[in-house]
């Protein structure tokens, strides 16, 4: 019963809400804890580091017992990293010693990241001999992460690493976190309750609300499923994974192929074959009965409607569409899918306002 | 202007409070950890123990001293069982009331230096693989280091302002308990007020030159 990722039964109550969870979970790439607050998002993933003691539940991580019946390995013996929200570097220690801390701990043969390699990744070769007083918010992160990387971890936990940055801060550390998850062939689990920052990042999804899980699969599977919380948030929108197929350079465009077709966006600067990942939000997908000629929209798909949910604000309606592969989905008035005559099975053209290219 | 006896005096002060400072950084640590960890039901009975000689005149923790210490007290049957008779009217009678009377003033330093630390430091070493000892040593003690100065001065000059305890458990008696203080009183009087002027203003400048060290210290940590 045990596979090579992670398998988690775990059961703890505390002040305010009790988590219960049952999770299998891959053994490699980004996992998403996704939720809102006080969904027990950090309570698992500290359970997970040994951090909180769930009684009676039981943890493996790659085949490894970590916790079952009365045996518990205590955090400083598991081989995981923790990336805290706030970088909580050891004040006393500059940079260096920082990153070295967790490194000189772990036994020689057991070590596959060289220092210098972790210091590189997270681009903090100019700040070693800095002290973590004088460093900004993204810095201090980014020293939090390669001392995390440092001791070449078997499991990688991230706790909402960039939710204390603010957003130019955020887009200075995701290209790094995107190249560890492009490098990495160890899974990490993130925490984050952006839609956004999980869409760019993960590859599997796990949703969980007041201390249960309510959905865990594929990332795109997930973002799909209207029954979340997601789909009735004004950020509803499906995620493809799509390959790059041909650049038009007169016009400074790529063409994306995925199960469902084709879709160009601007030339993002990856080469042809690249596999990227787009997200599309309902609020910029419409639907006509026909193919429209005359119209600057450039992402016109031909596509079925699956069903058609009603939406958190009663003018609108939710459109899910079939179009060969994974869904997509439009958000449109109630009153223009009764003048269109909307029903389930129907074929309709979807046109894409506008794609966001995420990695 | 200092007799061989005044200097002796001095001597002995210096010894006394050094040892006592020693064995309170030793006693008082992992008394002071504790008190800042656990969440024992004990917790409040020792910390209310701890502070008794803030409030105690020195005189009752004199008495009670000089009955446990003495020939017949429990400690003193147990010194006198392994050989090293009666602690009473001796140095290490005076160590050991000097270490009680001075507890509170290095073991709540330690416990508000600890107490600021918090829990997140701990968790981060404990990810980064560093056992509990480890992180003891390796990030608490110097995150708590200017709780550790804190708390080394103020036993060091604690120990050397006391009177009342030192009186009860080690008598006057030169070059083994007479201690600055005692000193002081013995020349006030036998009415020599010169020799008394030149101590108590030393103790006085002392006093003040280490207090106003500690304050600078403590001010510049905050600024830092």
């Amino acid at each position: 019963m045990t596979h090579n990722g992670i398998d988690a039964r775990l059961q703890l109550t505390l002040a305010a809400f009790t988590l219960d969870v049952d999770l299998s979970l891959p053994a490699r790439g980004i996992t998403a804890l996704f939720g809102p607050s006080g969904s027990g998002k950090t309570t698992l993933l500290r359970c997970i580091a040994g951090l909180e003691r769930a009684p009676g539940g039981r943890l493996s991580v790659k085949g490894e017992v970590w916790q079952h019946a009365s045996h518990f390995l205590p955090t400083h013996r598991r081989p995981l990293a923790y990336v805290f929200q706030e970088a909580s570097l050891f004040a006393h220690l500059d940079v260096r010693q920082n990153v070295d801390f967790g490194l000189r701990r772990v036994p020689r043969a057991q070590r596959r990241f060289a220092l210098d390699q972790a210091i590189e990744w997270l681009g903090i070769g100019a700040l070693l001999a800095r002290m973590p007083a004088t460093l900004s918010g993204g810095e201090r992160q980014r020293v939090a992460i390669a001392r995390a990387l440092a001791t070449s971890p078997q499991l990688l936990l991230m706790d909402e690493p960039l939710a204390a940055l603010d957003h130019a801060r955020k887009n200075d550390i995701l290209p790094y976190l995107e190249r560890l998850h492009d490098e990495l062939d160890i899974p990490v689990l993130y925490v984050s309750h952006s839609p956004d920052e999980v869409a760019r990042l993960a590859d599997h999804m796990v949703v969980l609300d007041a201390g249960r899980v309510i959905a865990d699969g594929a990332l795109s599977d997930v973002f799909a499923r209207a029954d979340l919380p997601l789909a009735q948030s004004d950020e509803a929108s499906v995620v493809l994974d799509a390959a790059i197929a041909q650049h038009d350079s007169a016009y400074h465009l790529s063409r994306l192929d995925f199960a469902g077709g084709a879709l160009w966006v601007r030339t993002s600067g990856d080469p042809i074959g690249k596999t990227v990942r787009v997200r599309i939000l309902a609020r910029d997908v419409s639907l006509t009965l026909a193919p429209q000629t005359g119209t600057s929209i450039l992402n016109i798909l031909p596509a079925r409607i699956v069903r058609i949910n009603p939406d958190t604000n009663p003018a609108q309606a939710l459109v899910w569409l079939e179009a060969g592969g994974p869904l997509l989905c439009a958000r449109i008035t109630r009153r223009s899918a009764d003048i269109l005559g909307l029903q389930p099975g129907m074929p309709v053209w979807a046109q894409i306002k506008s794609v966001a290219l995420l990695r | 202007m200092l007799t061989d006896a005044d200097l002796a005096a001095i001597w002995l002060t210096l010894r006394l409070a050094s040892m006592t400072t020693l064995l309170l950084l030793l006693i008082g640590t992992p008394l002071a950890w504790w008190l800042a960890r656990t969440r024992s039901a004990w917790k409040g009975p020792v910390a209310a123990i701890v502070a008794l000689p803030l409030v105690l005149p020195p005189t009752v923790i004199g008495f009670y001293l000089l009955v446990t210490l003495g020939p017949n007290g429990a400690i003193g049957q147990f010194t006198q069982a392994l050989g090293l008779g009666s602690l009473a009217f001796t140095f290490w009678g005076l160590v050991v009331g000097s270490v009680v009377y001075s507890l509170p003033f290095v073991v709540q330093p330690l416990q508000n230096a600890f107490d600021a630390i918090g829990e997140r430091p701990l968790e981060v070493a404990a990810t980064l693989r560093a056992s509990p000892l480890d992180t003891f040593f390796s990030v608490v003690v110097p995150l708590a280091r200017p709780g550790f100065i804190t708390a080394s001065i103020l036993g060091f000059a604690h120990t050397v302002g006391e009177f009342g305890v030192v009186l009860m458990i080690g008598g006057n008696i030169p070059g083994k308990t007479q201690v600055i203080s005692v000193r002081i009183y013995e020349h006030v009087e036998a009415l020599e007020y010169t020799q008394a002027h030149w101590l108590a203003g030393g103790m006085l400048a002392f006093s003040f030159v280490v207090l106003l060290a500690l304050y600078t210290f403590n001010a510049s940590g905050k600024r830092r």
